[in-house]
Order: structure tokens, then sequence, then C-alpha cells
């Protein structure tokens, strides 16, 4: 193949994407302009089931109670991912460089405040905008800015503890799912009485997971205590 | 009220250029590092434009997992294919001064 049919092979693929983006777009001004006015939606049910729900803030009391099982879902899409990454290889022991002395003031005075933030947003999360996903990219900020001032969790940490951490959310929320099932027979339906105590217990565990799990996404390896 | 209503749609207005301008600079900046800080600025930007439409959740997240997670993923990513494409190329300069 020459070079010039190779030059329009490619420029003939170019409007052909451009078409059939083209389409797509006009397929979804459609569909936005095809709305109706005024979309009745879930929002009157959820507001007319609050009382149940345990909390106060509809966002968190349709993500961990009237749909908790999408949550559950997304963590373990989230641990799935780090199996993923860590399938890959080990991460890489490199850089093992002095960190600057302004990094390492930085880093001191912006972790415990982001503790004390992350544990706010977890706290917050039963009345006003927060929860545990907020939380824990919190959390996970943090661990990534330790990370950066060469601050590595000690290695008898980096075994069974590390991966206990890891599935402790989802591990949690399951074992309360199940729990449930068995005294309830409903999957994940909580009692009215008990919902805020099992929402605020499925969201502390699901905090730290979610930080470790994203601080350990950003080494980009498997840490194994012994390397 | 009225000069409230011209402010708001003044913000609007301007967010919505941002975040296409933004975009468009990040999907077409030849450099990685740059593409990656603007994709931050974008990021930042969406937050706000989740506040105007008052999802302040997703504001929240948008701005922690979306701006801060994503682009430290991305950084460390970019460091990480710099060093691969460093050492490939050292291997090649040792291979050439075998030969």
């Amino acid at each position: 193949m020459s070079v010039t049919d190779r030059s329009r092979l490619a420029l003939v693929f170019r409007r052909v994407l451009m078409l059939l983006l083209l389409g797509l777009a006009g397929g979804l001004a459609y569909a936005v302009l095809s709305l109706p006015d005024q979309a009745v939606g879930l929002s009157d049910r959820v507001r007319a089931n609050m009382e149940t729900s345990g909390v106060s803030n509809p966002v968190t009391a349709v993500l961990l109670n009237f749909r908790g099982y999408d949550t559950l879902l997304e963590m373990a899409v989230l641990l799935v991912a780090l199996l993923g990454v860590w399938s890959l290889g080990s991460a890489a022991v490199y850089r093992r460089s002095n960190p600057e002395p302004v990094l390492l003031s930085l880093v001191g005075v912006l972790v415990p405040m982001l503790l004390l933030m992350a544990g706010y947003l977890l706290w917050v999360g039963a009345d006003a905008p927060g929860g545990a996903f907020q939380a824990g990219s919190v959390l996970a900020a943090a661990g990534i800015l330790m990370l950066l001032a060469c601050k590595r969790p000690p290695v008898q940490l980096l075994g069974w503890s590390l991966r206990l951490v890891l599935v402790l959310g989802l591990g949690a929320f399951i074992a309360v799912g199940v729990s449930l099932l068995s005294a309830s027979g409903m999957f994940l339906q909580y009692p009215p009485g008990l919902a805020g105590a099992l929402i605020l217990f499925i969201e502390a565990a699901a905090t730290l997971s979610i930080g470790v799990t994203l601080a350990a996404l950003f080494l980009g390896g498997r840490l194994d205590p012994d390397a | 009220m009225e000069t409230m209503t011209v402010l708001q749609w003044l913000l609007d207005g301007m967010l919505v250029l941002a975040l296409v301008w933004l975009a468009w600079r990040a999907l077409s900046s030849p450099d990685l590092f740059t593409a990656i800080v603007l994709f931050i600025a974008f990021g930042l930007m969406m937050a706000l434009a989740w506040v105007r439409l008052q999802a302040p959740d997703i504001a929240l997240a948008e701005a922690a997992i979306g701006a801060g997670l994503t682009g430290a993923l991305l950084l460390s990513a970019l460091a990480r294919s710099n060093d691969l494409a460093d050492r490939i190329n050292d291997d090649q300069i040792v291979d050439t001064e075998k030969k």
C-alpha cells in the first residue's frame, strides 16, 4: 500500500467517523429536546419515604438505603479495579528522593486537616451533602500526600491488615445485607429504627476502604511486604 | 432582582464557555502534561457547574474524585510512562554502543 493510498484511507476513515459523531450528536440533541417539560421522576416518592430512611439527606437516603444495592456494587467495582491494577505487577520502588522541606511541612499541616475533613464529611453525610465517597476520596488525598512525601506505611501493615481494610467496606455492606436477609427475609431492607445507625456503620467502613483503595491505585501496583 | 438574573446568566454563560474551551484544549493539546493540567482545571469548573445546577453532592464528588484524584492518577501514569520511555531509550543506546 503506497503512502497516498494510506493517507486517502485515513481521510475516508475520518469522514466516516465525523458522520457517525454528527449522527450521535443529532440523536442526543433530539433526545434532550424531546424530554417532557415537567418530568415526574422519583423525587416525590423519595420525599414521601424519607422518615423511614434513617437520614435526612435525600441523596444519602437514595445511595445507602433505597438503592443500597447500587452502592454495594460500586464498592465491588472499586475493589475489582484495584485487583486489576495489582494483577499487572508489583509497585515499582523508585525515586526514593529526599522530599523538599516545603512539601514536608505542608504535609504536616494538610494531612491532619484532611483527616478531620474526611471525618466531618462522613458524619455530615446523614443530613447535608457529603458521605462515604467524598470522605473516602479526601482520605485518599491525605494518603497520596503522604506517599509523595515518601512517608510509606510500615511494612508490617502491608500484608493482611492492608487487605482487610481494602475489603472492609464491601464486607460490612454484605454482612449487614446478609444479617438483614436472615432476620427479615429482605436483602438490605433496613428496619426504620436501626437504619441511621446501620448507614453510619456501612459508610464508616466504606470510607476507610475507599480511601485506602484509591491511595493504593495511585501507587499503581501490588504492595509486596517483602519487596 | 433584575441585575441578579443578568449576573447569573453571565456566570452560567462564562462557565459553559470555559468548560467547552478547557475540554477542547485538553483534548487537542499535544503535550500530555498540559492536557492533564487542563483536565484538572476542567474538573474544578465542572464542580462549579454542579453547584450552579444545585447538586452540591455531585460537586463535592467531582472536585475530590474528578479533579483531584483522577488528576493525581493521570500524573503518576504520565511519570511512569516517561520513565519507561527513558529506559527503552537507554537500552537502545547501550545496544548501539555494543555494536
